[in-house]
């Protein structure tokens, strides 16, 4: 389109400095934008300060209140910090903690980026690579406590997986570690949290160029040169949100170690669930607040690697 | 089209592991609670029987799971709609820059990621020392927000980036009003992303866990029940219920995506001409 120059607009714009109630205008429409902006986030406001603010505050509070045998009264001292940092148990408990996190995060992240991969670049129909995608996904909107529970047959004593390894002659008597162990913890964390890397990652790798995978191909690069050099680094922010997700879900949890391991592992989030349990919250909160810390370093250190917001 | 290489068929042959892993539990429970009455948590299956179903009708014999599925739905129901209308003020709010955004922004990303037991254990206290009883209706919705906003929120931030602006532009050169663009032109645009808004604020409501736990108050919601169950239940009627409510879940999530169809065919149909008068 060819822009043709006509009096009207040139008489009535000049580009001198505005006029003074034009400028006027401009500065109320900002001002008036930004009420708007505030009033309708003024909902998410209340609730989040209400219901994460405030409860963050109050542990934070509670962490240097003391506790009897029954009730918990306020006060400032740093007992609970210091029975917790002299304990030698904290120390393997957080540990353990990072080590589930870490094992997690290896499995997940493998076959998360495999299963994306899979999607985005050899399912060729947009329909396909949507339904196949939402055959990931559903998993998702359904109850994570029934999906551990839904491991006992497989995993118990003379479960599917021992039955079978015992018809096929590789083992004599049937494996005891494979349920109510460290090994079931992982093997429900993966289960229940792959999705949370295949979701971003495939979402990255939607949003590749295909012709830059072409051009890649043209320059002569294997098909593992192009994931490495073109593939790897374009979805880092997929991989980086994955990742994100998956290590502060770990963390956290304190149901999945529970159910799984029988009561017999314990991470930070046991720690903290069981000292409740025994009505110590001060303890509890404590606890909590070195946790979140830990959390929170993480994640600032993996928002260092992607801008969230840029990748909506 | 090139014919397809050998990695296809390998990377296929994994993704339908994957499936089988993600599913496969899932399918041996719905089996399993086919048990025959003196049938037992493994296989093999001694006869096959609806008897787990009856027990779990039976109300009696395994609690309250009826109430509890009852107070699961409402409050799912209740968390749904306030997701979704919060979701979509916040969204409508970000999409220009305010003072206060950046760390309303980061505060949205610690409610996805701060542990849930701390926002349990946080909104329990509160509840607590200010001498108020914590309620599903109250404390537990509250702390189910804190899980369903963000991802509302993060899904609404996704739309309205590729939102065009021209639509509204448009709208305001006929002369539409503020309030008229967005009733007739940004909420129909935006309409089928509000419907995953709504999957999602049910459904994570739904099977929420972590955070209701202390502060669902003295009536459990369903996931509490049935964690409740593991501890002192070791029959069948575990996996009937995990089934049925599983099945529950399947049945929402379809009722969605058939909603976000028809309403994308409807609009594929019905919808606008624009631009091809002109060509």
């Amino acid at each position: 389109m060819s822009v043709i120059p006509t009096s009207a607009s040139g008489a009535k714009a000049p580009d001198l400095p505005l006029a003074a109630s034009a400028r006027y205008r401009l500065v109320r429409k900002a001002r008036d934008g930004e009420r708007a902006s505030w009033l309708l986030s003024s909902p998410l406001v209340l609730v989040l300060g209400i219901f994460l603010v405030l409860p963050i505050l109050m542990i934070v509070v509670v962490s240097f209140w003391g506790a009897t045998e029954f009730s918990i009264y306020p006060a400032f001292e740093f007992d609970n910090y210091q029975f917790l940092f002299g304990s030698a148990v904290t120390y393997q408990v957080f540990f353990k903690t990072f080590v589930f996190a870490a094992i997690t995060w290896v499995f997940t992240l493998a076959i998360g980026f495999t299963v994306a991969y899979f999607l985005a670049f050899h399912v060729r129909s947009l329909t396909w690579q949507i339904a196949l995608f939402l055959l990931c996904t559903i998993p998702f909107w359904t109850s994570n406590i029934i999906r551990m529970i839904s491991w006992v047959p497989f995993l118990g004593r003379n479960g599917i997986a021992n039955s079978a390894l015992l018809q096929m002659g590789l083992i004599d008597q049937p494996l005891e570690w494979l349920l109510f162990s460290d090994f079931a913890v992982v093997l429900a964390f993966v289960h229940l949290y792959t999705l949370f890397m295949v979701v971003p990652i495939f979402n990255t790798m939607m949003r590749i160029d295909k012709s830059l995978v072409e051009a890649a191909r043209d320059a002569g690069a294997s098909g593992l040169q192009i994931l490495t050099n073109v593939i790897i680094p374009l979805a880092k922010p997929g991989i980086m949100i994955g990742s994100i997700f998956v290590v502060t879900l770990v963390m956290g949890d304190f149901i999945t170690v529970r159910f799984m391991s029988g009561s017999q592992s314990a991470n930070v989030g046991r720690l903290i669930s069981n000292d409740i349990a025994l009505l110590q919250y001060p303890s509890a909160a404590a606890t909590a607040v070195v946790l979140l810390a830990m959390v929170l370093i993480m994640i600032a250190i993996m928002l260092r690697f992607v801008d969230i917001r840029k990748e909506l | 089209m090139e014919p397809r290489s050998r990695s296809f068929y390998l990377l296929g042959a994994f993704f339908a592991l994957f499936i089988l892993f993600l599913y496969g539990p899932t399918i041996t429970i719905g089996i399993l609670s086919f048990q025959g009455p003196g049938g037992g948590l493994t296989f093999p299956m001694r006869g096959v029987s609806l008897n787990w179903y009856r027990e779990l009708f039976q109300q009696q014999a395994v609690g309250d799971i009826w109430g509890a599925f009852f107070r699961s739905l409402v409050l799912g129901l209740m968390v749904m709609v306030t997701t979704v209308v919060v979701s979509v003020m916040g969204g409508l709010a970000f999409r220009r820059k305010f003072r206060g955004s950046t760390p309303l922004f980061y505060l949205i990303i610690t409610s996805l990621t701060i542990p849930s037991i701390l926002v349990s254990l946080g909104i329990g206290l509160i509840f607590s020392q200010s001498g108020l009883d914590v309620h599903w209706a109250t404390s537990g919705f509250g702390a189910q927000l804190t899980w369903t906003l963000p991802f509302g929120l993060l899904i609404m931030f996704a739309v309205f980036n590729r939102f065009d602006k021209s639509y509204e532009e448009a709208a305001r050169d006929l002369g539409a009003t503020p309030w008229q663009t967005l009733q007739h032109v940004v909420l129909p645009i935006i309409g089928p992303s509000l419907i995953g808004v709504a999957l999602f604020g049910f459904t994570l409501s739904y099977d929420e866990f972590a955070r209701t736990l202390l502060t669902a108050g003295s009536y459990n919601t369903l996931p509490l029940e049935i964690f409740g169950m593991t501890t002192n239940v070791t029959s069948p009627v575990l996996y009937a219920l995990g089934t049925m409510t599983t099945l529950f879940s399947f049945i929402i999530i379809g009722v969605f995506l058939l909603i976000a169809r028809i309403s994308q065919s409807r609009r594929a149909a019905m919808g606008s001409d624009a631009g091809k008068g002109l060509v």
